[in-house]
Order: C-alpha cells, then sequence, then structure tokens
C-alpha cells in the first residue's frame, strides 16, 4: 500500500517538500521584510504601519518610499559601511581560498582512510558554538592574551602587539569561521580530477605550475565559485564577527542594520538596507550563474 | 549594561513563549540583577514555578516588547525606554493597591521616575543609579600626578588628560544617551537639551578625545579595568562596582573605584513593568510585592552593589555600600543630577549619527 503510494507520488513529495520549505522559512520572511522596507514606522505595536494589509476592508497596498530615500539622502552614512563590508568579505573569501586550496587538494589526494579523518577534522569546529569559537580566539589575540603573553615571555617584543579590534583579527575569526566551507566544495570538485590527465600532462614534459594553470584549476573552477560564494555571502553581512573582534573602524552593514533597529526604532529603514544588502549579494550569484552557464556552453 | 549585546543576540533563539498554567511566572531581567537565591525563596514560599531568563540591552528587551507576544509577565526596562514603550502601547498600568509593600518605596526615587514616565501608576523603581568614571587610583597617579581630577569628567574628556593616559588605556560605553549628555555637562549645556548643535558640540569634543581611547564597548571594560588592562573608563555605577570587586577577589594588586563627575551626570531608573499581554498577572504583582519587602530588596542591593529604590531597606543594606557616595550620592551632589528627556524620533536619529560619526573616527 505504501509503496504503490510512493510509487505513484513519491517524486511529487521530494519536489514539494523542499519547495514548501523554502516558501515557508525563505520566501515569506523575504516578502516580510519588502513590506516593512516599504512601510511607515510609528510608536506602536508593531512600529510600523504595515504597507501591505489584510484587514476588514480586504486587501490593501500602500506602499512608503520614505525609507529608501532616506537611505539616498544620508547616502555618505551608510555607503562607507557598505564599502566597507565589500572590502572586509572580499579579503575574506582571498583568504579563505588561499589556505583552503592547498588543504582541499591534500584531502583530496590523499589515502581513502586518511581522507574520512581529514575530512572530519575540517568539519570538527562545527562541533562548537562559533560563539565560543569566537571568545576563544579573543583569549588568544588580547593584549594580555596567550600569543602576546608568549611573545612577551619569549623576549620576542616588548610591548604588546595590537591585535584586537583591528582588520586582522576580523579576517582571523572569518577564516575560523568560513575555512570549511570553502574546502568542502573544494575537496568535492578536486578528488573528482581524473590522475590520467596530470599523468599525461607530466609525460607529455608540463611543468607543475603548467599542470596546475592548465588542467588543475580550470576544472576544480566550479567549486572555487561555489566556496567563494558560500563564503562572501554569510561575510558581507556578518554582525557577530566584526561586533566582537573587530572596533568601530570596523564597521559593516551588519552593525549599521543594528543600529536603525535598536538605536534609531526604525524598523522599516533597517529592513530597507537588509535589501539593499541583498542585492549586493545577488549581484556576485548571479555573475557566477552566467560564468557556470558560459561553462557549460 | 552587562556583557556584549552579542551575548543578548544569541539570546534571541531562547525565548520560552509559552505560559498557560496556573501557577507560572515569566521573568525577564537584566543579568546578574538579582541575588542568588531570591527567586528559589519565592517559588518556595509561593509554589509559584518561575522562569527566569536575563538580557543585557534595553535594546533587545525593547524589541521583543515592540514585536508583541513576548511571553513574559514581569520585564525590567530603563524609565526612557519604559516611557517610549508605554507610548507604544506595549505596557499596562499597574494597580499599586495590590502591592502592599509599595508602601517601602523610595518616594523621591520614584518620583523622578514618575515625572520621566509621566505616570504614577508605570512601575515600581526596582534599582537606580549613575554614569560616572572607574579608575585605577594608582595607575592615574603615576601620568598624572597626585592631583589629578578624579572627581571631573576632564579626566578622560579633556584631550590633555587622555592623551596622557593613553597607554594605559581609556575606554567609553558604547551607549549615545548616556554618554552625550553628559559631555554635554562637561561642555556647560544642559544635559537635558535636546538642541542638534549641543549634541553635535559633545560629538566633537568626543572627537578631540578618540585617537586615545582603546575602545567604545558597554560590557569590556569590566574585565579590562578590573585586570589593569584599562585605567578609566566612562562606565555605570553598578559595572564599576562589579570591576573593582572582581580585581579584589582575583588579588591582583589592582584597586578600582568610582566617582560621580562634580559637573553633575545622568541618572537612570530599571522599572519593574507588567508587558500589556503578562498572562499571569496575579503572580507578576505577588513577585512584585516580594521584591519590595525590605529584607528581600536589602539582599539584592547587598549583591548586585546598586542603590535600590526600596527605603525601607535601607536598614539591612552593607554599610559600604550606603556609605559609598557613588552608590548612594551624598546631597550635594544630588544638586547636580539630572534625567535625560524621553527622546523622540527625530532626536534618536540625530543622537544616532552624531555617536556613529565620533565611533568611527571620522
Amino acid at each position: 500500500m505504501m509503496r504503490i503510494f510512493f510509487q505513484k507520488y513519491g517524486f511529487l513529495l521530494v519536489i514539494w517538500l523542499p519547495v514548501g520549505w523554502l516558501s515557508l522559512f525563505f520566501m515569506l520572511p523575504l516578502i516580510e521584510m519588502i513590506n516593512v522596507s516599504f512601510s511607515e514606522a510609528r510608536r506602536a505595536v508593531p512600529p510600523y504601519n504595515p504597507a501591505f494589509q489584510i484587514g476588514e476592508k480586504g486587501i490593501s497596498f500602500q506602499p512608503v518610499f520614505d525609507n529608501y530615500l532616506l537611505i539616498y539622502d544620508y547616502w555618505g552614512d551608510y555607503l562607507w559601511p557598505a564599502v566597507n563590508s565589500i572590502r572586509l568579505a572580499f579579503f575574506s573569501t582571498v583568504w579563505c581560498l588561499f589556505f583552503a586550496y592547498p588543504m582541499a587538494w591534500w584531502i583530496a589526494r590523499s589515502k581513502k582512510p586518511l581522507q574520512h579523518i581529514l575530512l572530519v577534522l575540517v568539519l570538527m569546529p562545527f562541533w562548537t558554538s562559533s560563539l565560543l569559537r569566537m571568545y576563544a580566539l579573543i583569549g588568544l589575540l588580547n593584549p594580555n592574551g596567550v600569543i602576546n603573553d608568549f611573545l612577551l615571555w619569549a623576549g620576542i617584543i616588548v610591548t604588546p602587539i595590537q591585535m584586537m579590534q583591528t582588520d586582522f583579527s576580523i579576517y582571523s575569526g572569518m577564516l575560523l569561521t568560513y575555512l570549511p566551507l570553502m574546502i568542502l566544495p573544494l575537496y568535492a570538485s578536486l578528488v573528482r580530477l581524473d590522475n590520467a590527465l596530470l599523468e599525461a600532462a607530466a609525460d607529455l614534459g608540463a611543468k607543475n605550475w603548467e599542470i596546475f594553470r592548465t588542467i588543475i584549476l580550470p576544472l576544480s573552477l566550479p567549486g572555487v565559485i561555489a566556496g567563494c560564494l558560500l563564503v562572501f555571502i554569510p561575510a558581507v553581512g556578518e554582525f557577530v564577527i566584526p561586533a566582537l573582534l573587530g572596533g568601530p573602524e570596523q564597521l559593516m552593514l551588519g552593525k549599521v542594520i543594528w543600529t536603525e533597529f535598536f538605536r534609531n526604532r526604525d524598523w522599516p529603514v533597517a529592513a530597507a538596507i537588509a535589501i539593499i544588502l541583498i542585492a549586493i549579494i545577488i549581484l556576485p550569484v548571479v555573475y557566477a550563474r552566467y560564468q557556470d552557464k558560459e561553462g557549460l556552453s | 549594561m552587562k556583557w556584549g549585546f552579542v551575548v543578548a543576540f544569541s539570546g534571541f533563539t531562547a525565548i520560552s513563549g509559552y505560559a498557560l498554567a496556573e501557577g507560572n511566572l515569566n521573568i525577564y531581567n537584566w543579568s546578574d540583577y538579582i541575588a542568588e537565591d531570591t527567586i528559589a525563596n519565592f517559588e518556595a514560599e509561593t509554589g509559584i514555578n518561575v522562569t527566569y531568563d536575563v538580557y543585557d540591552s534595553n535594546e533587545v528587551l525593547e524589541a521583543k516588547m515592540l514585536a508583541g507576544s513576548s511571553g513574559y509577565d514581569l520585564v525590567v526596562p530603563t524609565a526612557d525606554f519604559l516611557a517610549r514603550g508605554r507610548e507604544a502601547g506595549a505596557y499596562q498600568d499597574i494597580d499599586l493597591s495590590k502591592i502592599s509593600n509599595a508602601k517601602n518605596q523610595d518616594a523621591d526615587i520614584q518620583g523622578q521616575a514618575n515625572n520621566m514616565l509621566n505616570s504614577a501608576s508605570a512601575g515600581l523603581v526596582y534599582m537606580w543609579g549613575s554614569t560616572g568614571i572607574a579608575y585605577n587610583g594608582d595607575m592615574i597617579a603615576e601620568r598624572l600626578g597626585d592631583d589629578a581630577p578624579t572627581d571631573s569628567w576632564s579626566l578622560i574628556l579633556d584631550p590633555e588628560n587622555a592623551a596622557k593616559l593613553e597607554d594605559c588605556g581609556i575606554a567609553i560605553l558604547d551607549a549615545p544617551t548616556d554618554v552625550l549628555p553628559n559631555v554635554m555637562t562637561y561642555l556647560g549645556f544642559p544635559g537635558t537639551s535636546t538642541d542638534k548643535a549641543h549634541f553635535e558640540a559633545a560629538g566633537e569634543a568626543l572627537s578631540a578625545i578618540r585617537p586615545y581611547l582603546r575602545y567604545i564597548n558597554s560590557s569590556q571594560s569590566i574585565n579590562d579595568i578590573a585586570n589593569g588592562d584599562i585605567c578609566a573608563a566612562i562606565m555605570w555605577s553598578g559595572d564599576a562596582f562589579q570591576a573593582a570587586y572582581r580585581a579584589e577577589e582575583a588579588e591582583n594588586g589592582h584597586v578600582i573605584d568610582y566617582y560621580i563627575p562634580k559637573e553633575g551626570t545622568n541618572l537612570w531608573f530599571d522599572v519593574m513593568a507588567l508587558p500589556v499581554d503578562a498572562k499571569n498577572v496575579e503572580n507578576a504583582y505577588k513577585f512584585v510585592d516580594y521584591m519590595m519587602r525590605a529584607d528581600v530588596a536589602a539582599e539584592n542591593v547587598n549583591y548586585v552593589w546598586y542603590a535600590s529604590g526600596n527605603k525601607a531597606a535601607e536598614a539591612s543594606i552593607d554599610p559600604e555600600i550606603l556609605s559609598h557616595p557613588g552608590i548612594y550620592p551624598t546631597d550635594q551632589a544630588k544638586e547636580k543630577l539630572f534625567v535625560t528627556p524621553v527622546y523622540d524620533t527625530k532626536t534618536d536619529r540625530i543622537v544616532t549619527r552624531v555617536w556613529n560619526r565620533f565611533s568611527a573616527g571620522n
């Protein structure tokens, strides 16, 4: 009985479960955020007058554009954090790629039992809370933290190095958090690489660098793109890492949204900035999709 | 007030949003803001099952109240946040006749809070305190001599002093509404002003000492000043005493003290209030009544080192706390204390902009 049911409807189930999940937990919140971004702020519960309403008078939609106009009027206040977010997210992605590529290569080229152990090791940091890992990092980087204490003790430095509240501490936090997200897709594309290709290239006299440039890199490009997206997208909107590890100079859009939401109590403007942030994030995704299609044809 | 907003951010997910059965009470209070056994004693005495959650910033509490259906029956916002929340219709009036111990309340303190709240039935002041300067006397004296102005905002706000203290570390609260009005007082403007020019002048004064600041953060300085990583910080009174206590516990040789600057400072009041959609209202009243008992209130003060809104409690409060001018200000200091007005939306935006410019350092 069940078997017949699954044979008949299994396909639909497989398709509609994820669709239902995504519409419930991704599309609806997104639509609500767009709704709030076009609403008028007020002092009430909730603190905005919804643009889209289903009430006694039926369905009404009266968008207010003031929130986007306000961002436009004060663009100087928002541009710098936006540029800063993109800068920090971009270099975090570059650093992740720099460290992840050799690691992924090593894992992909290892013998089976070792490979599994290495993969588990890559995933292991996820077993502890990211917040705890950030506090551990603070314990390392602080002026009186482990690293400075050791360097002072060893006589290498005389005064503690200021590592916290710098770009360096942000990149450390980003790397610690996002490195596995870069390693895994790289590993997935490198492990499928056919050894015969590399041997053939070597037989024909290609140097290591040439093999890497003409064979390995192009074939692992989908993994590189996937890894970069997986790191860049959450990094650009990151809130916790710059809040804990960064100083005021590392102001990112995540904190700006926090400020609009909690300090100005302006949920609509906060939503509008978040929508703009999503637009910024979508650009590289669209570009990557475009690249993908190019690659296929 | 305590710890980072980040911890609170993670606490977002920990909403206990239901309370249907009789005999429950859901309380949402500041972290480290109650004696260790108060809740257990209350449960033992009344049989009411208490769920006790904590937050560490007014903003987090406010967001939950404005979103509605928080599931909490009793919360403790600071008066200006409560005033705004009441305007939004997020809180209900309390019926003082149901709280027999309300007679223990300090009429003067409650009166000042009521003025700010524009109502006599918004809630009862739990604790109150000031914003001032916590400092490490030895480290300051090393750099500024024995006549260092450890009674004035100029210790930090005068760029000359700030420059000399840069190497031992200065920090400032990340709380614009508690810092900017005080900088205005230091500059000779009224701390209660909502004039844009005054806020901007305060922002410029802060920018002048910006290069010498270690950081702007509301929670980090407690540990750092206790460890000797920083030597002076604009802090809330209770946090400063928590730092002093930690330094004493650690026996690291650092002695931390706190003062209310002679130019004056703003007072704040944390008020026990009932959300409009509280489900266990009767139990909330029972709890407030319990908290208003003189002995219970005194135990809480002896634990958290903030001044109580409870006058009758003073008989059982540790004399060291009662006689400290940083906690219970002298009559002379009281004259210079002020209560900031509840800002409107436009002023909020001015305050945030001035603050962001200063903290970004441009």
